[in-house]
């Protein structure tokens, strides 16, 4: 008898993650014959801002683009074994995601599927109207600004859950809280009560625990002489087998690499937390304070503890408005001297992008000495002594309002190709366009989610 | 036994992953074993962590100690220099950070450091 153990996998991490991971999780799963979720989370903080404009231009776009890649593969088999697969790849546009995931049934012959959607959380054209409050220290937003490109409020796991309740062979949802993809399955597989605040933290703790893939798995984690990961490029993504008590256990498919132990599981628990007595979802307060890990064999660890603690009465938005451009160029010295050339022409085009935009934003480094711990004043890099054979890259970078001045400053790198110091090459240049977010709280009652199933043919 | 302190840099002793929020980032400090808890909470404080990211004009850093689960956790606010979406910086997430945190200098009896070595999953020669 397995029906007492739920297994969740997890297949995607971020929007750019291996596509390939689904299979190994998804053959584990059937393997197991436990009943079993799979989930992808694809939409890091900005992500949705991107999908918007991606939308603008093209009214079909604005999802997950590598959507039908990561699901090609499990599709089949995650139907055929009662499966469910749930995401927020619907982005800045479920019914477009949902609409792709039926073409792809159809493609792979599986026939017709149930597909459901759920939105709601897309606040962009209402928000002038909603009650907002300023969300911890952050100064309360102008939510009348006329640059604003999305504005999305996270939801949590109870519109998911009633997704799966209309039997939904493929979930997909925009802005949802990571966590939720994961406490839904459990919520409709388990019947918790949605006010067992410890039932509700284990659930979002399992998936805070899966939410970022391979980050739990042995990914993000080797560093060769301290802690070695074999198999990084076959890594098994994670597995967890939850119970109707709320014990969690995370694994990964056998025959993978990668590696689960307590080192890896709490690096994973602590990823991106502040208070970690207080980690707010719309579900629940997670009360970390009395978790711990037990290895529990080979690549299994046991995961207990959690608390909870009354979920807020706000939600949180996130909005993202327009943030200018990034203009970026760079260059390469090698050999004797090149550390003094580097600076002598990092210092050239930042003294040349002054002359001409005065005031602008901008960062002159050497990279291959030392540049991401440093701040924007190069301190560290001016303490630094040199090493006798360097090979060393000259980046530039500026923060501007326009893409001309952006691409202006980064042409200055390429000017240093004749009229920089000598040997350098390997001129690169890139402007991109930026995104802000700001994050403000509104009252929960101001937020109705829609669930709904998608025709085949809508 | 020899009592005698050693001064090693704290990835001797510990493992941690810096995450990002804006422009606030967390970092994880966490003992191989469980005897490295105890330096860790007595010499990595949050004053001491401040100076280490000074040149990047740091905010408030707060400390919070899971003695269960047997880790720390630092937030510094303000560190990335406007964060994944403003900062000229190529690691806007500040993700190599917790590096930067782990080369602090940490003193700890042989014990400690030997409890941590056995603690380590380190393959001879790499994998």
């Amino acid at each position: 008898m397995t029906s007492d153990i739920f297994h969740i996998g997890n297949a995607a991490g971020f929007a750019n993650d291996r596509l390939d991971a689904g299979a190994p999780v998804v053959a584990a799963l059937i393997a197991s014959g436990a009943p079993a979720a799979l989930f992808y989370e694809t939409l890091a903080e900005r992500t949705l801002a991107f999908a918007q404009r991606a939308r603008l231009a093209d009214p079909d776009a604005g999802f997950t683009p590598d959507l039908e890649s990561f699901l090609a593969p499990v599709l089949a088999d995650c139907v055929a074994h009662n499966i469910p697969v749930l995401g927020n790849f619907g982005a800045a546009n479920p019914l477009g995601a949902a609409r792709a995931v039926h073409a792809l049934a159809q493609r792979l012959g599986i026939g017709t599927i149930k597909v459901a959607v759920v939105e709601g959380d897309d606040v962009r054209a209402a928000l002038p109207g909603l009650q907002v409050q300023a969300w911890e220290a952050e100064p309360l937003f102008d939510v009348h600004r006329r640059d604003i490109l999305a504005a999305n409020v996270y939801l949590g796991a109870q519109p998911i859950a009633a997704a799966l309740a209309l039997g939904a062979d493929v979930v997909v949802t925009g802005r949802v809280t990571d966590s939720a993809l994961a406490l839904a399955p459990l919520l409709h597989h388990f019947g918790w009560n949605e006010a067992d605040w410890d039932l509700m933290a284990a659930g979002v703790l399992t998936g805070h625990l899966l939410e970022c893939g391979a980050q739990i798995t042995g990914g993000y984690f080797a560093d060769p002489g301290y802690k070695d990961v074999a198999g990084m490029a076959s890594i098994g993504y994670p597995i967890a087998e939850v119970s109707a008590d709320g014990g969690i256990v995370v694994t990964k498919p056998p025959g993978t690499g990668g590696r689960v132990d307590s080192q890896t599981v709490k690096e994973q628990i602590l990823y991106e937390i502040h208070d970690p007595a207080a980690y707010l979802t719309p579900d629940v307060t997670l009360d970390l304070s009395n978790v711990f890990v037990r290895d529990d064999g080979l690549d299994r660890v046991r995961v207990a503890g959690a608390r909870g603690w009354p979920a807020p009465e706000t939600l949180k938005i996130t909005i993202s408005f327009e943030g200018g451009w990034l203009g970026e160029g760079e260059i390469s010295y090698a050999g004797p001297g090149a550390a003094a050339r580097a600076r002598l022409a990092a210092d050239t085009a930042r003294a040349r992008i002054e002359r001409q935009f005065p005031g602008i934003a901008v960062r002159a480094e050497v990279l291959g000495l030392v540049s991401l711990f440093d701040g924007d004043s190069g301190a560290l890099a001016h303490a630094m002594g040199d090493c006798e054979w360097p090979d060393v890259r000259v980046r530039i970078a500026v923060n501007c309002d326009d893409e001309a001045t952006a691409a202006r400053a980064a042409r200055e790198v390429e000017t240093l190709y004749c009229a920089g110091p000598a040997g350098g090459g390997g001129v690169r240049r890139h402007v991109t366009r930026r995104v802000k977010t700001a994050s403000c709280l509104i009252p929960r009652e101001s937020v109705q989610p829609r669930i709904r199933l998608v025709a085949a043919d809508e | 036994m020899n009592d005698a302190l050693v001064s090693v840099a704290l990835r001797e002793i510990a493992h941690g992953r810096t995450g990002d929020k804006g422009d606030r980032a967390n970092i994880s400090i966490i003992p191989y074993a469980p005897s490295g808890y105890a330096p860790i909470a007595a010499q990595i404080t949050p004053a001491r962590m401040r100076d280490v990211f000074a040149h990047r004009n740091v905010g408030r850093v707060a400390r919070f100690d899971l003695p269960v689960l047997a880790a720390f956790n630092f937030v510094l606010d303000d560190v990335l220099q406007g964060g994944v979406n403003g900062s000229l910086n190529l690691d806007g997430h500040g993700k190599s950070l917790s590096f930067l945190a782990l080369a602090m200098p940490v003193e700890v009896s042989q014990a400690v450091l030997t409890d941590a070595r056995k603690a380590r999953r380190a393959v001879e020669g790499g994998i």
